[in-house]
């Protein structure tokens, strides 16, 4: 079993990521479960999806410390999901701080040497890069590209291309493939290792 | 080869229901239920009706009306449109049905997008109709099929009550051949059977209370009842049911307590499986129960323990072995189980470094959202003088938040007006206004507009007119001039229903031309009686975006925008100059307009 959880802002995409990663899986024969955050949390708070691929998972919900796989769209969510992280297990994060409105801003880098103390070796992927280059819209998308290029996936590009196709509007399917492999190409470049300090 | 789908527990009830014979569906959009109805209506199946209703109590008469008639009837709802419906729904109980009927009424542990934790199983007890209470998405594609045979069997309605984590919840499902599929029968008079009267319903009150009786028995040997592991030596035991059951199961996976030492009660169905609830118990010492929501199965273990005269300690809500309130989480019900069964659980990581201070993110209107436009207008309009702002249930409950603070009241669906009312006469020296959604106005707000005209209140209403029911992902309603279906449909006018309700004083007002917004709500100031502003701005995710603004050199960085409006789009910090997220902001130009030094303008780029 592959516990794999996502970690967001809401409007940043989740649902649709975890939607995406759903189908790719189902298209390599896997069973999985999962759950989502929906409703009034969605506006502008933290979200999560959780989605566990494979036989053996009775609840829809990640245990703490269990998760193989955290992809992070945001680093204060990146940290904020941690504890659900395994020892061992890999950490992707979107470096593209969302701040909260009308409330004091978080310490981006403190944030993120946080993170990299914790949890040596994790992927940090160039948000402004992504947004320069496909927009942002297109950072969940480059999120999975990225994870699907590192190996953690049980799936390879090519699934997440079907399922894109299968899921996304006509219209926005050829910026999403371009998101894909974008994230996909940074990741094979190293990415950002350190992460950006703004 | 089957058809593997990847299903969100909406979306398997949905399915499941068009599996086994639906021809009528109904409901009213609500965190977590809305996706079934939608995912209906996506199916498109020839033959099949659904509907969004004005509101619960609409839906389920209609509902009942088709399941009259024969037909295999559906109603969608959130916990709290059941208490909306419930109304025909008791009464809907003693009456009857013919085609099975099935009343989806989603409870949302937490809570995490709703104003009560209320538990639909007690709503059942209360009034008096069996309960389903699926697990997960696929037992809840299957469960549904189950729960329309029993009503047609039983002839009465039948609950479902899904929570948040099976309707938001999703599995691959393995999707099953249709079941055999009838055509409904059609209404017969009966006699006078359809209409309720005093005598009729004492008959069937006993009716009921031995239909209720010999399903506890029955539901023994029910498919998704169930009880596992622990032979006769056993003295512990762990009931639950919903998902509390499959964090349960995971719990206990691997422990050696899996197999042999402890039981494990599977409650799927309420009034509760009596004999196989009574086997649970033979012998046990004591019980854990993990649920969510009201202790009912706890109280029903410890009503059989009574009845039977067991000698079993129960533990849970009442204890408060379990939280009483709040959503359960995997962890939380292992933490319990294992303590409950005095085995040791891995010891979490320790860090020793010190972890940066996290934001808080509540949730707040989006960037672009004409509520805040309306918020501030009236916000400034009022300054320097008393005035209570009602509020009501949807996204301009938002309104709350800092830095706008324009929502004082909120308690239900369509009650900001009628609360104005009753402020006011208590206060007559402040001024009082209410605000609602467009949606909302449709589903119980009219008759608040029409008892605050007829009893000569003076509130100002301020409909919040978004063409859409957007919180719970923007479903058509009467004013929007479509159907569920998507077919065009007879739009109704607020402001000619504003009109025919009795209000004199009516404004149309653009919620982003600030100066024009306060002049309009100054005028309303001055006068008395009932008056009302109508705000009308579509929804950022109907409205078509403008690019993104720009701050100028020219800003002064004096924060006014950031700290008045709580746009997202706009970061601030003290002593900086402003910055707009083109990513976020939808070129609404609110901030444009408030901003002293003249400098946001237009000339940024969306990368949408």
């Amino acid at each position: 079993m592959l516990n794999l959880l996502i970690a967001g802002v809401g409007g940043q995409g989740t649902v649709l990521g975890a939607r995406l990663l759903g189908l790719a899986a189902l298209e390599k024969g896997l069973k999985l479960r999962g759950s989502e955050t929906i409703g009034m949390a969605q506006r502008g708070g933290s979200v999560v999806s959780h989605l566990r691929l494979g036989e053996g998972a009775h609840s829809p919900l990640i245990p703490l410390g269990q998760a193989d796989l955290l992809l992070a769209f945001e680093p204060a969510e990146a940290l904020r999901a941690l504890p659900f992280l395994r020892a061992g297990g890999h950490m992707l994060v979107a470096d593209r701080a969302v701040q909260p409105a009308g409330m004091p801003h978080y310490d981006v880098p403190a944030v993120l040497a946080c993170l990299k103390r914790r949890r040596p070796g994790s992927f940090f992927l160039g948000g402004d890069e992504v947004l320069a280059r496909v927009g942002g819209r297109g950072l969940n998308v480059a999120m999975l590209g990225a994870a699907a290029a590192l190996g953690l996936l049980p799936f390879g590009l090519a699934e997440l291309e079907t399922a894109l196709r299968r899921r996304l509007a006509p219209h926005t399917i050829e910026s999403n493939l371009r998101a894909l492999h974008l994230g996909a190409k940074m990741a094979k470049e190293g990415g950002n290792k350190d992460g950006n300090d703004q | 080869m089957a058809e593997i789908r990847l299903l969100m527990g909406n979306e398997a009830i949905a399915l499941g229901a068009l599996r086994a014979g639906l021809r009528f569906a109904s409901g009213y959009p609500g965190t977590p239920s809305s996706e079934i109805l939608e995912a209906l209506a996506k199916e498109g199946r020839e033959g099949v009706y659904a509907e969004w209703s004005v509101n619960e109590k609409t839906a389920l008469e209609a509902a009942a009306g088709a399941a009259m008639a024969g037909a295999r009837a559906l109603v969608t709802m959130k916990q709290v449109g059941l208490n909306v419906a419930s109304d025909p729904l008791m009464s809907l109980n003693y009456v009857g049905v013919k085609g099975g009927m099935v009343i989806v009424a989603a409870d949302d542990p937490g809570p995490l997008s709703s104003q009560t934790e209320q538990d639909t199983r007690h709503f059942g007890q209360f009034a008096k109709l069996p309960v389903f209470d699926p697990s997960s998405p696929e037992e809840a594609y299957l469960m549904i099929a189950d729960a329309f045979e029993l009503s047609e069997k039983i002839h009465r309605p039948v609950l479902f009550r899904p929570t948040t984590r099976v309707c938001h919840g999703y599995a691959s499902v393995e999707l099953l051949p249709d079941l055999p599929q009838k055509a409904p029968e059609g209404f017969t008079k009966d006699g006078g059977a359809w209409v309720i009267f005093p005598r009729l319903a004492y008959e069937n009150h006993l009716l009921i209370e031995d239909g209720l009786e010999a399903l506890a028995d029955e539901w023994s040997a029910y498919r998704f009842n169930a009880l596992s592991g622990g032979g006769r030596a056993s003295k512990k035991g762990i009931a639950a049911g919903g998902v509390s059951f499959a964090h349960a199961a995971e719990a206990l996976e691997g422990t050696a307590q899996s197999g042999a030492e402890c039981r494990l009660l599977k409650v799927a169905t309420y009034p509760i499986a009596e004999r196989m609830a009574l086997d649970f118990l033979a012998g046990l010492k004591e019980v854990l129960v993990a649920e969510e929501l009201d202790p009912v199965i706890e109280l029903e273990l410890l009503r059989l323990c009574g009845k039977h005269g067991l000698k079993v300690k129960i533990r849970g809500k009442g204890d408060q072995t379990m939280p009483r309130a709040g959503e359960n989480s995997a962890a939380g019900v292992k933490k319990a189980i294992f303590a409950f069964l005095g085995l040791k659980e891995e010891p979490a990581e320790v860090l020793n470094d010190e972890a940066p201070v996290l934001p808080v993110r509540p949730p707040v209107l989006c960037a672009g959202c004409p509520h805040r436009g309306s918020f501030f207008a009236v916000k400034e309009a009022c300054k320097g003088k008393k005035a209570v702002f009602s509020g009501d249930i949807g996204c301009y409950t938002l309104g709350n938040a800092a830095p706008l603070n324009m929502v004082d009241t909120c308690l239900c669906m369509g009650a900001g007006l009628a609360q104005a009312q009753g402020l006011a006469k208590i206060e007559p020296e402040v001024a009082h206004f209410a605000f609602i959604g467009d949606s909302t106005f449709f589903h119980t707000g009219m008759p608040g507009v029409l008892n605050a005209v007829y009893n000569g209140a003076d509130v100002i209403l301020c409909v919040l007119d978004n063409s859409t029911t957007a919180m719970t992902g923007g479903q058509p309603h009467p004013g929007t001039g479509k159907t569920l279906m998507g077919k065009p449909a007879a739009q109704a006018d607020i402001y000619g229903v504003l009109q025919a309700l009795g209000v004199r004083s009516i404004r149309r007002v653009n919620p982003f031309d600030l100066s024009a917004a306060k002049a309009a709500v100054r005028e309303a100031l001055q006068e008395s009686g009932v008056r009302a502003l109508l705000f009308e701005g579509p929804c950022i995710a109907l409205a078509k975006k403008k690019p993104a603004l720009l701050v100028l050199e020219g800003c002064v960085a004096c924060g006014r925008c950031a700290r008045e409006l709580g746009c997202p789009a706009i970061a601030w910090e003290k002593g900086q100059k402003a910055g707009i997220d083109p990513l976020l902001c939808t070129g609404c130009g609110l901030c444009a307009g408030l901003c002293p030094a003249g400098a946001i303008a237009e000339g940024g780029q969306n990368h949408a």
